[in-house]
């Protein structure tokens, strides 16, 4: 009786474009970059190609969850930390950037950095506590957050109550709001994936992956884990602004369950690890959440059932799968 | 006066929520993100048997503990067990359940303020110049009742002192021959089971509404969390400091302010002394 | 090899709930001195080195280092300080390169301060340090050793991992927990010149070690534990004749049947 198993080898080319081989002839470098072109082209010509302004609506939203995703998946998957409550940065990036442009009168291409900025302070001390801890306790901390955040802006009827704020100013125009957000969204791809091959991202992966080492390397656990999060709540907060800029209001809903949760399915839809999949994840999730809203908080129940599906039955995700196939081949070889 | 004896209501009320989260935490080391949902759910269930089929009220809140029980047991069976140790994707995998039962709720029409259950007894009592209502002294005597009862099933029945074996050393339960699967399944069931006792009893306070799923789990964690994840006795004597400070907030501050106090415990409680009152979990374990 | 101490390790106590682990231990370090530290297992070794480096909190005692209490700072600081360590469970980054692997250590404030091993002052490259160190403790440069997965080499060169961990911090004491424990005979032989090199280099060195002939080899004094208090200490050869020593080992009874044959 033959006994089989089954064998994944790199491919050839895969091998041949290793460093500076790449640049041996054409077809190894299309090898490389054809991947990174398709989808930087692709997202930045789908404007043109969807019909009508409605869907180019969805695309900005798609870009602002992508956004969220992309930091859940580095904070997760390269820090260790798992960020169940993604409204957080949503809302306090939100209510920032409605805030300084309602009182302070100032344009939206200065309000958004500034948002980015102090919401970034804002929440990295807000997290603060738990970042000594083990990881548990990051996830029930970020899942409260939006929760409570929501519940004393409503109790307290402070910052705009349950109106929110009203009559913020949109971006100067419709191109200009779309093309923003894409290239944010294309800009933080690229840059959080450099960041975590750089030296200080090694850090950040070393803490994940087994922080006592790092301790006696002498490197302050608590200072590295609070430089992610403020990196990601940065994002974060930048992308909750930019949609109180999209949508021209602030408001609870900015708290509200579906930014927690829907980056954290495309997450595990498109691929952990990756960077690109929960932004691919986005691309297929938001637009059927937006399809949904017809039928009320359906959609939540939705992805959040999607999102058990995967986690349980631990699939691997589009991305990861992707990239599998690409750069290795199968084969079944005799034992 | 008033503050002593609201502050005790509202202990026990924090302590019959909690206690569900803590048994489930303290065995099978998973934090069900899901209790708030379950919590609702059974109100829903009670009011269906209730009001929609006509059944006796007696009848229905037990029915509806026992089958929130099994149907909190089913969840973790069939799904829940299948990430089980990985904590990350438990906690993941047990909100995202909460909250498409949650969400699933408010859609499913279940909305508005008119679900209501009734009272357990009308009117009320003098208690040192405060009027108390029965249900509210009820509810005290329940939850007395309830930490007796767990004391007491812990420590003298076959599968009480089971769970509390797992709780202390799981692997050496293994090697007992206790299955700590089954186990786990048992006390989710058990945890089911008190998140609906915690619902009959204190719904008839208020109205059945879905946020109120929500707010138990953030009360429910933040007093496991002060009290010491995986300790009953500090989830007690948490529910009481929590409990107090509310109705203190109340009284002084205004009642917009009793999540704040919550959140806030949770904060305290990791600057100062992150494994909580009693929580076993020292050192070595509570930092990374 | 100056005589000085630069460690001073005071009745340290540490309790576990009922078991008492290290049980009021004090001793000395002298600059440039080899300490071998054995013991049975159990006899709180890996403890009392998790006290004095930051990794648990003592129940009670000091340990003093050039002068100043380091009892209680966190294991970064103390990392920071000069004092680097390895594990006994070894702890790579299993998926990163071997040479990436020192570019953690290479990124602490200590290393940017002290330019790591060789570095005289100031850091460059982080790679180029890192196979530098790698070369130094006997990862061939030209092979493709230093550019593989962590995960894939064998125990032999985690272990010169471990220590090369230690060496990007440019440490003053280097404690070792089990170096060569799980390490073949002729991989012992090439880590003994190793550790000796780094002797004459100027490091202080204290060793836990179950591997005793190796250890007597390069240990200049040997202190002997057991249930997390000193036995004895001295040289190699003072402990192994020590009556108290052979009862540790062999319990009295089996004490007096080495006698026979000492």
């Amino acid at each position: 009786m033959e006994e089989r198993r089954k064998e994944r080898l790199d491919r050839g080319i895969k091998i041949r474009t290793d460093k500076i081989y790449a640049l041996m002839s054409w077809r190894e470098l299309s090898y490389l970059t054809m991947p990174r072109l398709v989808l930087i082209v692709g997202i930045l010509m789908l404007p043109f190609v969807v019909p009508g302004m409605y869907w180019q609506r969805v695309i900005s939203i798609v870009c602002v969850y992508a956004l969220l995703a992309l930091i859940f998946d580095f904070l997760a998957h390269f820090v260790g930390l798992v960020s169940l409550g993604g409204a957080f940065f949503i809302g306090v990036g939100g209510y920032l950037a409605a805030i300084l442009n309602t009182s302070a009168g100032l344009p939206p291409i200065v309000t958004i950095p500034l948002a980015a900025l102090i919401g970034a302070a804002i929440c990295t001390v807000l997290l603060l506590p738990c970042l000594p801890l083990r990881g548990v306790y990051f996830a029930i901390v970020t899942l409260m957050y939006p929760l409570v955040a929501a519940r004393i802006i409503e109790a307290l009827d402070i910052l705009g109550g349950t109106d929110g704020i009203m009559g913020v100013e949109s971006f100067s125009s419709t191109w200009t709001e779309q093309y923003f957000i894409i290239l944010m969204t294309l800009l933080f791809l690229f840059g959080i994936r450099r960041l975590v091959n750089m030296d200080i991202g090694l850090v950040f992966r070393a803490v994940k992956d087994n922080d006592q080492a790092v301790r006696a390397s002498g490197i302050n656990i608590t200072l590295y884990k609070a430089i992610a999060v403020f990196i990601a709540s940065g994002v974060g907060c930048l992308s909750g602004a930019c949609l109180v800029h999209i949508y021209m209001w602030s408001g609870i809903s900015l708290f509200s369950l579906d930014f927690s949760i829907l980056p954290i399915a495309a997450t595990v839809i498109g691929g952990a690890g990756t960077l690109v999949g929960p932004v691919l994840g986005c691309f297929i999730l938001v637009p059927i959440s937006e399809l949904l809203r017809a039928f009320g908080t359906l959609r939540i129940v939705f992805y959040s059932l999607i999102l058990v599906a995967f986690i349980v039955f631990r699939s691997e995700g589009i991305m990861v799968y992707g990239q599998r196939k690409y750069h290795q081949f199968e084969r079944w070889v005799k034992i | 006066m008033g503050i002593l004896i609201y502050g005790t209501i509202n202990s026990v009320a924090l302590a019959l929520m909690a206690l569900g989260f803590a048994l489930v935490y303290g065995i099978s080391r998973l934090p069900n993100f899901g209790h708030g949902a379950l919590y609702v759910v059974t109100g829903f269930i009670t009011w269906s048997f209730f009001r929609g089929l006509g059944v006796n009220y007696l009848i229905s809140i037990p029915i509806s503990i026992i089958i929130i029980g099994i149907i909190g047991a089913l969840i973790y069976q069939f799904i829940l067990i299948r990430v089980r140790g990985m904590a990350t994707s438990e906690i993941i995998a047990s909100y995202a359940i909460g909250v498409a039962i949650l969400e699933g709720l408010r859609w499913g029409g279940f909305k508005g303020m008119t679900y209501t259950l009734p009272v357990f007894l009308e009117g009320s009592i003098d208690i040192g110049g405060i009027p108390v209502d029965f249900h509210r002294m009820i509810v005290v005597g329940a939850g007395a009742g309830v930490v007796i009862f767990l004391w007491f099933f812990t420590h003298h029945t076959r599968i009480g002192l089971a769970l509390r074996g797992m709780a202390q050393d799981e692997r050496a339960s293994l090697m007992l021959g206790i299955d700590s699967d089954f186990m786990a399944v048992v006390a989710m069931g058990f945890g089911s089971a008190l998140a609906g006792l915690a619902a009959v009893l204190l719904l008839p306070l208020g109205n059945i509404v879905v946020e109120s799923g929500y707010n138990v789990l953030i009360l429910a964690i933040a007093v496991c969390i002060v009290g010491g994840l995986g300790s009953w006795m500090g989830a007690v004597i948490a529910a009481f400091l929590i409990g107090f400070a509310q109705i203190l907030t109340v009284v002084y501050l205004g009642s917009h302010f009793q999540m704040v106090v919550a959140l806030l415990a949770i904060i305290l409680t990791l600057i100062l002394r992150p494994s909580g009152l009693f929580g076993r979990q020292k050192e070595l374990e509570e930092r990374v | 090899m100056s005589s000085q101490s630069i460690l001073q390790v005071k009745d340290i106590t540490k309790v576990f709930g009922g078991i008492i682990a290290v049980n009021h231990l004090s001793f000395d370090i002298n600059e440039g001195e080899i300490l071998g530290i054995i013991g049975p297992n159990g006899s709180g070794k890996t403890t009392l080195i998790n006290c004095i480096t930051g990794f648990i909190k003592m129940t009670s005692g000091k340990v003093i280092y050039h002068g100043k209490n380091i009892e209680g700072k966190p294991a970064h600081k103390i990392a920071d300080m000069g004092i680097a360590r390895t594990f006994q469970i070894m702890r790579p980054y299993y998926t990163l390169p071997c040479y990436k692997n020192l570019v953690i250590p290479l990124f602490s404030p200590r290393a940017k301060r002290t330019g790591g091993w060789r570095g005289g002052g100031k850091l460059g490259d982080r790679d180029t340090v890192g196979i530098d160190i790698l070369e130094e403790i006997g990862f061939e440069r030209d092979s493709f050793v230093p550019y593989k997965l962590a995960s894939t080499l064998p125990t032999g060169y985690l272990k010169r991992l471990e220590l090369a961990r230690c060496l990007a911090l440019k440490p003053e004491l280097i404690i070792c927990d089990e170096i060569f424990s799980g390490l073949s005979m002729s991989e012992i032989a090439s880590m003994v010149p190793l550790i000796e090199r780094l002797q004459m280099d100027g490091i202080t060195m204290i060793m836990i070690e179950h591997r005793l002939r190796e250890l007597f080899q390069v240990a200049n004094r040997v202190m002997v534990l057991n249930f997390g208090e000193k036995v004895i200490e001295g040289t190699s050869e003072q402990v192994m004749a020590d009556e108290k020593v052979k009862v540790v080992y062999f319990g009295s009874e089996g004490a007096e049947e080495v006698m026979k044959y000492a």
